[in-house]
């Protein structure tokens, strides 16, 4: 600390926690809280809620690049003084929505979005905004741009995103590395790494505490070693899954790298309990190439998936349903793609994903 | 190089980041160039450098932060910092770190909070704000080290306070919810707030053996994704009959058609609680529903939740590190929440499950793993829950377990059932 610095002490941080939202919710919003009817969709984009007071209150859904600079917040805030009502709120996938109590000025909130650049929609049956990470913008283990993979493929599905022409809602999620922080999807794009960590001992001992890098590993492959007389670890390449997961805390067990760094993509995840429970998505293809910056390999994919669903699935089908009922078979020859040894689970509980039935599509 | 200098250097070329700004959705590198062509703002010239940093990642296809210890007086947490590994190149962005700001419970913002956001960020950042990252919080992204504590204390004073990060309670979402939205089955906001607040200590000292997150959601669609985020998700529900306007099921019918309403509406019911009767009027077999949602997501104006209202409360959801994602598995199958006392006995469940977790969790373990590791019954034990039907797809079918006590076990169920019912 520079002598300044120590000269005055910092302020003691008030611990105000979650902020009330009150003050800054729409005043139809705040009054009729706890309090609303129905709801429906006057066009794709747009929300309209009825209370039980008879209160109504319009919602312009439009969606934004989440990483956004103070330009294009205040571009948004313009548009929200001068057209909206001056309040807005954010969905859990980062698209913006505008409250306004008069259906008149939601046309000129469409066009004024429009006019910047801010596609309206994602209701609906729609492709919403993808939920993602941060990738090499601010990642420390990243193993390739959200940002930038998110870009490529709204661009492709922009259509999809101002339309409601979906069975239901498709949900999609990237995520830069095998941890998965984007969550689950009805279509995940997700970094696979496929080669076991490669290491640097001579900064290991200095670096990373081994005995947690060792009780890290799922798979129990990483062992203490003494390597050209230095403390180090070492690696047992049969064993590993080459999940990353040593690289957090030890930066020297580099597990990207031009060979290693692919994309897999996951389909069939959900997070509603409508119709059927919470799933989990499933590999359908791996080792894309991980080809920045348009990711040309992978929206190929994402486009075929989501196309042979749109076309094949019937209304209210998410993703994971359609493929129940139609079965993996005829997914993945609908679509094109290849059924691998990789594709059988070998983690813990896999007997549980099999067929132990008779049951067979032909 | 192309162009004039924002700061001492020139600026990097962006051959590859620059085809990112084709195409019709908004362009994140479109608003980092305004950031870097700002003219005179303090963070002109450490935008021009994260540009060369990022476009150096884009062409190398590896990251180059690493993490380290920033924070605020007074917190061990909040801030994640984020210093370059290839600063010689890029020394303006040598330091580039975060601070994880709670937002407003909902979300909800008015032009004049996200304005004065802004101008706090323009003077102590970057001018860079992610809304919202995937816990949650409002990202400031972008500040060195020595603007953090001023940032912090601009934002603090406006009334916002820091979220969590490391194994620490972290930030909390809540769905949209009362605000707008008629399947909300319990106030959101005050469920979210009034536990958050009350273990702040948890998210700004962090001393868990790892992390732990709440997320609140008004019902089973579930549209904050808590059953697979969060460590305690609290879902929506109720338990007396779902309401039916047959009138408006009649309209619905008469708009839809009778093949359509059956083939989308009743048979898409997963336990066959719904039939269509002849003269177009809905029969519920409420004991058999199981509040997927579903048929009240599509009959909007014609059914709508009962009136005895509360939560389903799951544990143990998280990510892959690092047994492989899991989800939170049923441990309340129903938690009343309409009075101030129901609220205040949430909080108290909570603290009960937050304490267990600090005591018998291994480091770096999340709850869904400790489950695992002990087993649902001693969690239950360790919790004072007793055993429900509800949190199971179906009854043991391993007969390797010692059941010496079973018929003692089956006298508390039977002793349970009968004060339940008395109480009723």
């Amino acid at each position: 600390m520079t002598d300044a610095q120590t000269a005055k002490k910092p302020r003691l941080p008030d611990e105000h926690g979650v902020p009330d939202p009150f003050p800054f919710m729409h005043p139809l919003l705040k009054k009729n809280y706890g309090n609303w009817d129905w709801h429906d969709r006057p066009r794709p984009g747009v929300l309209h809620h009825v209370s039980k007071s008879g209160d109504e209150v319009w919602t312009v859904r439009a969606g934004t690049q989440r990483q956004m600079d103070v330009g294009t917040i205040r571009k948004l805030c313009d548009i929200a003084d001068t057209v909206g009502e001056g309040y807005v709120r954010f969905t859990t996938r980062s698209n913006i929505e505008f409250m306004v109590g008069d259906f008149s000025k939601v046309p000129a909130l469409i066009s004024a979005l429009g006019a910047e650049g801010f596609p309206v929609g994602g209701t609906g049956n729609s492709v919403s905004m993808i939920s993602h990470t941060q990738g090499w913008l601010h990642c420390d283990i990243p193993g390739t741009d959200a940002s930038g993979v998110v870009k490529s493929l709204m661009d492709m599905m922009h259509h999809e995103f101002t339309h409601e022409e979906m069975p239901n809602r498709v949900r999609i999620t990237t995520s830069c590395c095998q941890i998965n922080c984007g969550g689950q999807g009805d279509i995940a794009i997700n970094v696979q790494y496929t080669k076991p960590p490669k290491i640097n001992h001579d900064l290991v001992a200095n670096v990373c505490e081994r005995p947690a890098v060792v009780a890290r590993c799922p798979v129990a492959a990483i062992r203490p070693a003494l390597v050209d007389g230095k403390p180090s670890l070492e690696v047992d390449e049969k064993k590993c899954v080459c999940c990353g997961a040593c690289y957090p805390p030890c930066p020297p067990m580099q597990i990207n790298g031009a060979d290693s760094t692919r994309i897999a993509i996951w389909v069939g995840g959900k997070h509603s309990n409508a119709r059927s429970k919470p799933t989990f998505h499933k590999l359908v293809v791996a080792n894309l190439p991980n080809n920045a910056p348009r990711w040309p390999e992978v929206e190929e994919v994402v486009r075929k998936i989501l196309y042979a669903y749109k076309d094949n699935a019937k209304h209210f089908e998410r993703m994971g349903e359609w493929i129940d009922r139609i079965g993996w078979p005829r997914f993945f020859e609908l679509t094109g793609l290849a059924f691998t040894k990789h594709h059988i689970d070998t983690w813990v509980g896999a007997r549980h994903n099999m067929n132990m039935s008779a049951h067979v599509r032909f | 190089m192309t162009g004039e200098a924002p700061g001492n250097g020139t600026k990097h070329p962006t051959p590859l980041l620059d085809e990112l700004e084709s195409g019709p959705w908004p362009s994140f590198v479109t608003g980092l160039k305004r950031l870097r062509d700002s003219g005179g703002k303090q963070y002109a010239a450490m935008m021009n450098d994260l540009l060369g940093q990022l476009e150096h990642s884009y062409t190398n296809r590896l990251g180059y932060w690493k993490g380290g210890t920033v924070s605020v007086f007074g917190y061990g947490g909040g801030v994640i910092p984020r210093f370059s590994e290839v600063a010689e190149k890029f020394p303006e962005s040598k330091e580039f770190h975060t601070l994880r700001v709670q937002p407003p419970a909902g979300y909800h913002y008015t032009t004049d909070l996200l304005r004065k956001f802004c101008d706090v960020w323009e003077e102590h950042g970057s001018g860079l704000i992610a809304l919202h990252g995937q816990s949650g919080d409002i990202m400031l992204q972008g500040c060195k080290t020595e603007n953090v504590q001023k940032a912090f204390d601009a934002v603090n004073e406006m009334g916002f306070d820091l979220g969590g990060a490391g194994p620490a309670l972290r930030t909390s979402m809540s769905c949209v919810g009362h605000a707008r939205c008629e399947m909300s089955m319990y106030d959101e906001v005050k469920a979210h707030r009034s536990m958050i607040n009350e273990f702040l200590d948890e998210m700004h000292r962090p001393s868990f053996p790892y992390k732990f997150k709440y997320k609140f959601s008004g019902c089973p669609n579930d549209c904050v994704n808590a059953i697979h985020r969060a460590d305690f998700a609290v879902i929506g529900t109720w338990r007396d009959d779902m309401k039916v306007n047959q009138d408006e099921v009649k309209a619905y019918v008469a708009k839809q058609g009778r093949k359509y309403t059956i083939d989308h509406v009743i048979a898409m019911c997963p336990t066959r609680a719904l039939s269509l009767n002849d003269d177009d009027t809905l029969d519920v077999d409420n004991r058999s529903c199981v509040r997927c949602m579903h048929c009240l997501n599509v009959m909007n104006k014609a059914l709508a939740p009962g009136d005895d209202r509360g939560a389903t409360i799951l544990i143990g959801g998280k990510r892959s590190l690092k047994v492989g994602d899991l989800m939170g598995t049923m441990v309340v199958p129903f938690f009343k929440l309409q009075t101030d006392e129901d609220y205040e006995e949430l909080v108290e469940f909570a603290r009960t499950i937050m304490e267990f977790f600090a005591e018998n969790a291994l480091e770096h373990e999340r709850i869904g793993e400790t489950i695992d590791r002990i087993g649902l019954p001693t969690f239950l034990k360790g919790v004072g829950i007793e055993p429900d039907p509800n949190m199971v797809k179906h009854p043991r079918t391993s007969s390797y377990v010692r059941t010496d006590d079973f018929t003692d076990e089956a006298d508390k169920y039977f002793e349970r059932k009968a004060r339940e019912q008395a109480a009723e």
